[in-house]
């Protein structure tokens, strides 16, 4: 049972939670920018234990589907349809064998989510199917997937409904997206950094009250922002060491550059503030060319703010579960 | 006796400075310098924190060391943060630390003197080629951190003589496996990556390798060894399956 990949579309790699433990040797987590959304997708199919889902940037691809296939689709708003018939985002479908999916441009948000039931079962590679572009890890020696590419589905413990397995269906309910998706473009919390104090004070007053712009050359990596320039009082020199996703980088250019998923292990650039890892995947979900403000924030607030998604997301999931659980019945 | 043991800690181990970095990140401030005793005291501080709380994952660099952990398992208690509670249990655990630390691994690299920028170097040091290379391979190294790609060492150890500035226009492709020098520093390129170093030789060990249990061959805190080898032993150890 697979998937084959007709068309990649822009940029469509395989991602999960990540690869955690391995950074003392240099490998970074990579996994999915847009945590809740990777999740939901997952809860929506049956998926409970980290599964990987497909991560989609700007442009979908089309996928042919072998099997009948239970699958979900959440993160950016973009037309779906299955064999030319428009499907719902956020909800289950299911598929009967030999579907073909197209997934269209993204309106709205910069990156999807298509969970499979059963997860993508690709190898893992340290302890993880998240494609490291950078680092060259995960499925295919980490390069984002192209036309040909066939990918094995796992077993599913939440099995296609028997009814009737040769029609298009979906699941009469959804998730609600609001909750977990900026449609708003919020300000992102944004609490200081080892070198804030060193900007100086017209870039400390733009940095908290201009709009900046996310470049085009952003990617998993790193999220670079134009629009206004900021200055340290002085040049700092300074020593590699450890970065983390989140972190606001300010690089000689005075174009800060935020760090996202696929951030390297170590840097040496100053740090002029950490952004709320519960706001690093609205910021993901932005595109080139939208804008991106921050606020005042500390790091005790981002820790509140964390533990109270955790618990939201956590009640959602079992919700969906249970909710899943009755319609099989 | 409280007091001369709190002297010879001091003494031995500078004070460490403690900072919040991300909800799940503490770093460990130990200096601000390259200094191969300060990233001595980081390793040493490394191996004492992963065996008192091997569930949290450390990051060591030249003079810092990241951990990370799980908030949820550190809660605000007492009004103390999560940072708080968890930098003072490492304070507490780092006061028995002593540096008589298990002497760490020693790892040959043999490697082919015949890299792209070698007589460059030979230029910008005033030394012939062969002396390039005798300095190279008389020192011991020591693994300050690994970055910027999965298993890139950085090296610690290079003979000041042979500190030349890095390319003034970096390559798109630095072959795997070369060895080379970037100002103070000496290392060894794992995979095909773009780079600015001067590329002085190149070894035929694969660094990294997913297929292997322990798929990094250098770890933080290890020590290295270079020994030149010719073009024969290059091939013979390049088609091993070792390598």
């Amino acid at each position: 049972m697979s998937v084959i990949v007709l068309k990649p579309g822009l940029l469509s790699t395989l991602q999960d939670a990540g690869r955690p433990g391995h950074a003392a040797l240099g490998v970074g987590r990579a996994g999915a920018v847009d945590g809740p959304a990777w999740q939901l997708a997952n809860a929506l199919v049956g998926n409970f234990s980290g599964e990987a889902a497909m991560e989609c940037t700007l442009l979908g691809p089309k996928l042919k589907f072998t099997k009948t296939t239970v699958l979900a689709l959440t993160g950016a708003t973009m037309e779906a349809s299955v064999d030319g018939q428009p499907i719902p985002l956020w909800t289950r479908c299911q598929l009967p064998a030999g579907s073909v999916l197209e997934l269209g441009g993204m309106s709205v948000g910069c990156r999807a989510y298509l969970a499979v039931g059963g997860g993508f079962d690709v190898a893992k590679v340290l302890g993880s199917r998240s494609t490291d572009l950078h680092a060259r890890l995960g499925h295919a020696n980490g390069r984002a997937l192209r036309a040909g590419d066939e990918l094995p589905i796992g077993a599913s413990t939440s099995p296609a409904s028997a009814h009737d397995n040769n029609e298009l269906t979906s699941l009469p309910w959804g998730v609600d997206p609001h909750p977990w998706f900026d449609f708003a473009l919020q300000p992102l919390g944004l609490s200081p950094g080892k070198h804030s104090h060193f900007l100086d004070e017209t870039s400390q007053q733009t940095l908290h009250r201009e709009k900046f712009i996310l470049s085009k050359d952003s990617n998993r990596t790193a999220g670079r922002l134009e629009g206004h320039t900021l200055n340290l009082r002085q040049p700092l020199e300074l020593i590699s060491e450890a970065t983390l996703p989140g972190t606001l980088q300010l690089p000689p250019s005075g174009q800060p550059i935020v760090l996202l998923a696929e951030a390297p292990v170590t840097g040496g650039y100053p740090r002029i503030g950490q952004i709320a890892a519960v706001d690093l995947p609205r910021l993901a979900q932005r595109r080139p060319g939208d804008a991106v403000c921050f606020r005042q924030s500390t790091l005790d607030e981002a820790v509140r703010r964390l533990h109270e998604r955790e618990q939201r997301l956590a009640k959602l999931i079992s919700t969906i579960e249970r909710r899943l659980k009755q319609t099989a019945h | 006796m409280t007091r001369s043991a709190a002297l010879q800690t001091s003494a031995v181990l500078p004070a460490i400075q403690l900072e919040p970095m991300a909800e799940d990140a503490l770093l460990l401030r130990f200096g601000d310098t390259i200094d191969p005793s300060l990233n001595a005291h980081v390793h040493a501080a490394a191996a004492h924190l992963q065996q008192r709380f091997p569930a949290l994952e450390y990051v060591p660099a030249y003079a810092s060391l990241l951990v990370r952990f799980d908030p949820a398992q550190w809660p605000s208690h007492d009004e103390r943060s999560p940072h708080q509670r968890l930098g003072d249990a490492i304070m507490a655990a780092l006061a028995d630390l002593s540096m008589a630390v298990a002497e760490s691994m020693l790892i040959e690299i043999p490697v082919l003197y015949d890299g792209t920028d070698l007589s460059e170097v030979a230029t910008l040091t005033g030394f012939s080629i062969e002396d390039v290379i005798v300095r190279h391979v008389a020192m011991k190294y020591r693994v300050a951190m690994l970055g910027f790609a999965p298993g890139f060492p950085y090296l610690l150890g290079l003979d000041p003589a042979l500190a030349v500035p890095r390319r003034a226009d970096p390559r798109q492709r630095v072959p795997a496996g070369s060895v080379a020098i970037g100002g103070q520093q000496t290392g060894i390129y794992p995979a095909e990556l773009p780079g600015g170093w001067q590329l002085i030789g190149r070894t035929p060990l694969r660094l990294f390798d997913v297929a292997t249990d322990v798929p990094s061959r250098l770890a933080p805190g290890d020590r290295v060894r270079f020994h030149a080898i010719d073009q024969a032993t290059f091939q013979r150890l390049a088609e091993a399956p070792s390598a």
